[in-house]
């Protein structure tokens, strides 16, 4: 049972064996550029907090990682019209791997601004002065009102929007583990930045962490089983070996779910989302809202290409689960966010009833599906950088005010800010008008289109559920007294500011003229992943 | 907006246009030449409303000047339009307009299209020529008020939405026109919000509106439903060539005349006409008696293919409009605030109205004529009361003028054409086209004939009593009011800005009758449109003796107020209920019309909407909660399994992954 596969690995290690010197694959370094320039970002940000005082530090990381991102998505922008397969098989430039790309480098430049906003809190900034001091300890309340700010954050954001760029334009499993990887370490020291509540925050880097670690074991655990079925790692080779009769396809149906539970994790579906709640709470907001967007476009992504590369033959086979998972997700979701009292894991369930949304499209198998996702993606991702952003600027004297109470009354305080909020939130309600609304129909048409009928119809009943919390909220915003010691709500953050009005107005776009980007979307998707 | 079917939805519907469409079709000729600044008529005056309400106080200053020049800008285009109208044969002579597809999708067709032809030629004339005079009077009436830019605002909207009205050629237009007439009139009836009186009125109209809009819009969905289209050629082509059941016909008119009812203020929904009285008194004028409320008499004669075809809705016509003539002349002679006894007077002249249009071809002309003419009289007699009331300190009971002439001559004289107008004093308006009307009455033969004709008749003679009463209590008799002490008043003419109008209303009701009547020229200009007025010939009695007669029983209504009114004098309070007669009585309570509306249609409105509130607390809420209950318990419950422990989420994923597994191979084996 064994000897076929390892005769395969013997083979492809020993591939130059007696015949020659082993092949040293041929870089595109054009077709790669944007992956390229953010790693480069990452290693310089690295070299100034070697060599930088920590003054300047505070104002050249940020600029730095924000022009990383710029630079990475206009070299996007340029390499819009390529498709082809790079570094010996390993990478795969295509429409939906441009598209992904630059949506998570959108993202990535508004999250920049709302980590480098400093004018929220007296000290400045959601990050940490100093992680390593312990919490409790006479440093901690010192190091609260510090103007110090640990500027690794950057270029741990770089290192991590580095890997999401990878990690959707992996050709082959073992570079899309490596990208997953890269994408994650960071995200884990990041969860734990948070300068206010650090027990909490730092609780959830270890949760992060270790839960991530477990998904990450499954995903290479997966990766093994297929490389046994298929004897390469490679998605297309998978896919071909699947199209044939005869081999012993348990190690397939092993690999393709272990695989999905690594990726399912990642996008936050039940029942592999609990991490969620707690990492989106205990984060630094900005990171969550960094979180939220980009890990789960990477997330999605590497599922889609997954799926309908590796294992698009097989549809008939994973349709039913991810039907079932789908449900399930968005049934979590929506249900479970009913009862919260906090705003920040609220949005946590809502990214996870959205997920679930998002893979109706997946589970619509189909082009349009593929469409409506990435749509989806981005116009979801707008809406929640806004909306974590604008969570940043309600606070109470000992930061956020996170608790759902204290936001009773906003709008008589401070009408426009609640009156925007109020507007995301029928956007991820998916109100005509808005984004959302823009983004559900699309995916549900494509899951219509894929027979997917009855998943249409949970979908619709959970947004009903959904809604229900996201209209709560502006009520207790808009027609409930204002209580004594309300929240305050700062002033003039510039950086949140644009950050909020960018998302805030996208949101409003796409639900207004969603044409252009559908287009767009639709343009990446019928032109499909190259192999 | 004509809503065309598409052939593959409605089959037969779309069969039905091509078949019956046709002659009809070829009547309008398409816009060209002076006819494509058509859509200017409604956008001068929009634009106008569209400034002065947006531009805010920056246009106070010339707001009203604005405002007036749109009106007479529209009143010119007008003109230019009918004369272009004129120049044409007279098959010719309907003009149509295709503005723009509304909603062009599949299967659904909404157009915005007009139509100017001679029916829509003389209520644009109507509408923006009276509709110009009492802007100008406006600039004096309301030189006092802080708010008068904003007044000229809705009276330029309240003109293009009249305009719009009259102008669409599908029912769908004339909807959007109608609704909108009704809110501009909501807008001005409680333009002096402040007061209780005009707020509850602007309430009242709106809400007695809505009930015969209902019928209009029912109408237009069955229009829709059954011909598959609301254009006027289709419609109107399906209904003459008998495609359309006699049942659906005559279900069809009634929700029309419904909705007629609401607008005109006929009976049974003829109570809120009085109390939008509480408007300013230009707005009295113009779309409380020369303007909207014709509405519902336009639309029957719009409609007259659909009413032709069913004798059963033209019979519930006449008998409302018989019973509006009767109603509106009984309360008028109760009431002592000079406003409300030219409204009931507004509601009993629509009443012939109605009775004209309902005796089918060969009343639809008349009907259009004593409009126009009641158009002139009544916006002159209205204005002559705005002016009498603004030289009286805004005191509208009658009992406390008296004598005025002498210092308010031009008003005098003015008013004194117009009330002759009205009654029917040989050679003026009023004598010519209500005669026309009685006679058609009588002449419709039979029993029913004598039956409406006595009713015309009587409602003549009535008319003449209490507009005599009016005219004597306000310009003759003793000055019951004095220069001195609390309620002094110091009564004076009115400015020629404000007089000037009244002159020419007043030229208008002498000459406006004779010029229609004269060589049938008025029936002849609409014959193309409502049909030529056939003429049996055989008179149930002589027109010269029923002449006669009208103006004996007008004389003898006249005789009664000038012994009543004149001969002896007025006392200044009015008896108490207790101290009159039982007519009287009723006549003051408006014929117990609100008391009967409140008892009959309010006060199970009201149960039933409890009844509503209710079954949807105890029934719907009930399942709602119920179900959000269980949504929340369940929540409650998933929440327990979000512990807090790693292990335990690490649990879950392992628990998922064996569960992803197991479906993946149960798919791959079943």
């Amino acid at each position: 049972m064994s000897a076929a596969p390892t005769t395969a690995l013997a083979r492809q290690l020993l591939a130059a064996g007696p015949q020659g010197p082993i092949d040293v694959p041929t870089i595109q370094y054009a077709a790669l550029s944007p992956v390229l320039i953010v790693f480069a970002v990452a290693l310089a940000g690295v070299l100034v907090e070697a060599f930088a005082p920590a003054r300047a530090r505070r104002g050249i990381q940020p600029l730095l990682a924000a022009g990383g991102f710029v630079a990475a998505f206009v070299a996007v922008v340029l390499l819009h019209a390529r498709r082809q397969v790079l570094a010996a098989g390993a990478v795969a430039i295509d429409g939906p791997t441009l598209f992904l790309e630059g949506a998570i480098l959108l993202f990535a430049a508004l999250a920049v601004l709302l980590v480098a906003e400093r004018r929220l809190d007296s000290s400045g900034g959601a990050i940490v002065a100093s992680a390593a001091i312990t919490p409790g300890s006479p440093g901690a309340t010192a190091q609260r009102t510090s103007v110090g700010v640990q500027t690794e954050a950057y270029p741990l954001m770089a290192f991590s929007v580095a890997g999401m760029l990878l990690f959707v334009s992996s050709n082959t499993l073992l570079i899309m583990f490596v990208a997953l990887e890269i994408l994650s370490l960071p995200l884990y020291l990041l969860a734990g930045l948070a300068r206010r509540r650090r027990l909490l925050s730092q609780e959830a880097a270890m949760k992060y962490f270790l839960l991530g670690a477990f998904s990450s074991a499954f995903f290479i655990y997966g990766v093994a089983f297929l490389y046994g079925y298929a004897g390469s790692v490679n998605l297309g080779r998978i896919a071909d070996a699947a199209g044939t009769v005869g081999a012993n396809d348990t190690y397939l149906y092993l690999g393709m779910a272990l695989l999905g539970v690594g990726l399912f994790f990642k996008i936050g579906a039940a029942p592999f989302h609990s991490w969620t709640p707690d990492v989106y709470q205990g984060s630094p907001t900005p990171i969550t809202a960094f979180m939220a967007a980009g890990t789960k476009v990477a997330a999605f992504g590497a599922l889609l290409r997954v799926f309908y590369v590796a294992f698009g033959g097989l549809r008939w086979d994973w349709r039913p689960t991810v039907w079932a998972v789908a449900i399930l997700t968005m049934v979590v979701g929506a249900v479970l966010a009913l009862t919260q009292r906090d705003i920040k894991r609220m949005l946590a369930y809502s990214a996870i009833a959205h997920a679930g949304f998002l893979l109706t499209g997946v589970a619509a198998a189909n082009s349009d599906g593929l469409r409506g996702s990435l749509f989806y993606l981005v116009a979801y991702g707008f809406t929640t950088i806004a909306a974590f952003g604008l969570v940043t600027m309600v606070r109470t004297a000992d930061g956020e005010a996170s608790d759902l109470s204290q936001w009773q009354g906003l709008g008589r305080r401070a009408p426009v800010l609640a009156g925007i909020f109020a507007f995301l939130l029928l956007a991820l309600a998916g109100i005509p008008l808005t984004s959302g609304f823009t983004g559900k129909f699309a995916v549900f048409q494509a899951a219509v289109a894929g027979n997917a009928i009855p998943l249409v119809v949970v979908a619709l009943v959970t947004s009903a559920i959904a809604a229900f919390f996201y209209v709560r909220v502006i009520v207790l915003m808009f027609f409930q007294e204002p209580t004594m010691e309300g929240p305050i709500v700062v002033t003039r953050p510039t950086l949140t500011y644009a950050a909020v009005g960018v998302g805030a107005i996208m949101t409003l776009l796409l639900g207004v003229v969603p044409q252009p980007l559908l287009d767009l979307a639709g343009t990446a998707a019928t032109s499909g992943f190259v192999r | 907006m004509a809503v065309h079917a598409v052939a593959a939805m409605r089959p037969v519907a779309m069969h039905t246009v091509a078949r019956y469409a046709m002659p009809h079709e070829a009547q309008y000729a398409a816009a060209s030449g002076s006819f494509s600044v058509m859509w200017l008529l409604l956008v001068l005056p929009l634009a106008g409303a569209a400034i002065l309400l947006l531009g805010g106080r920056r246009t106070d200053r010339w707001g009203h000047l604005l405002g007036t020049g749109a009106s007479a800008a529209s009143f010119v285009v007008g003109l230019v339009l009918f004369f272009g109208l004129l120049g044409r044969s007279g098959d010719n002579r309907a003009v149509s307009q295709h503005l723009y597809s509304w909603i062009p999708v599949n299967g659904f067709q909404v157009d915005a299209g007009l139509l100017f032809d001679q029916l829509s030629a003389v209520f644009v004339l109507l509408i923006t020529g009276v509709g110009t005079l009492i802007h100008i009077y406006s600039v004096g009436y309301m030189a006092h008020d802080l708010e008068r830019r904003k007044f000229f605002a809705y009276m330029n909207l309240f003109l293009a939405s009249m305009l719009l009205l009259v102008l669409g050629n599908n029912f769908l237009v004339l909807y959007a026109g109608w609704e909108l007439v009704g809110l501009s009139s909501y807008l001005l009836i409680k333009f002096w919000e402040y007061k209780p009186a005009a707020a509850t009125a602007a309430n009242k109209a709106f809400y007695m509106n809505r009930v015969g809009d209902v019928g209009l819009a029912l109408a237009i969905m069955l229009m829709f439903a059954t011909v598959g289209s609301t254009n006027y050629d289709t419609v109107f082509g399906a209904a003459a060539a008998g495609v359309i059941g006699y049942g659906t016909l005559t279900a069809i008119a009634l929700l029309l005349l419904l909705g007629a009812c609401g607008k005109s203020g006929q009976f049974p929904l003829q109570a809120w006409l009085p109390d939008a009285m509480e408007g300013p008194t230009p707005i009295s004028a113009l779309i409380h008696a020369a303007t909207m409320v014709t509405a519902g008499v336009y639309l029957i004669a719009r409609a007259n293919p659909v009413f032709t075809g069913s004798q059963a809705a033209r019979t519930v016509v006449v008998v409302i409009g018989a019973g509006t003539i009767l109603i509106g002349c009984v309360i008028g002679c109760a009431y002592d605030d000079i406003k409300k006894v030219l409204a009931y007077s507004t509601v009993s002249q629509i009443g012939y109205m109605f009775l004209a249009v309902g005796l089918g071809p060969a009343g639809y002309a008349l009907g259009i004529m004593h409009l126009l003419a009641h158009g002139f009289f009544k916006a002159g007699l209205f204005l002559g009361s705005g002016s009498v009331i603004h030289a009286m300190n805004d005191e509208q009971d009658m009992r406390k003028y008296g004598g005025l002439w002498r210092l308010m001559p031009v008003t005098w004289v003015t008013f004194g054409l117009g009330y002759l107008a009205i009654i029917g004093f040989p050679g003026l308006s009023g004598f010519f086209t209500k005669d026309k009307i009685i006679e058609a009455a009588f002449d419709k033969g039979g029993t029913s004939g004598y039956l409406l004709g006595t009713a015309a008749l009587l409602g003549a003679g009535i008319t003449a009593f209490y507009m005599t009463r009016l005219f004597l209590m306000t310009f003759h008799g003793e000055r019951r009011w004095s220069h001195d002490g609390p309620e002094a008043k110091h009564p004076h003419e009115s400015p020629t800005v404000m007089t000037g109008p009244m002159g020419v209303l007043a030229v208008g009701s002498v000459f406006a009758g004779g010029l229609f009547v004269l060589g049938g020229s008025l029936q002849n200009w609409l014959a193309p449109v409502v049909g030529e007025s056939v003429e049996t010939g055989a008179h149930t009695m002589s027109p010269a003796v029923l002449t006669a007669l009208t103006l004996v029983v007008a004389a003898g209504g006249f005789a009664g107020a000038y012994l009543r009114y004149q001969l002896r004098p007025v006392e200044a309070v009015a008896r108490p209920d207790s101290d009159v007669g039982l007519v009287t009585v009723a006549a003051r309570h408006d014929l117990y019309a609100n008391t009967f509306n409140e008892a009959v249609f309010m006060r199970p409105g009201q149960y039933f909407t409890r009844f509503l509130v209710w079954l949807d607390t105890v029934g719907v809420d009930g399942v709602v909660r119920g179900t959000a209950a269980a949504v929340g318990g369940l929540s409650g419950r998933l929440r327990r399994t979000q512990t807090g422990f790693v292990r335990s989420y690490a649990l879950s994923m392992l628990g998922g992954a064996v569960l992803v597994v197991g479906a993946l191979y149960l798919v791959k084996a079943g």
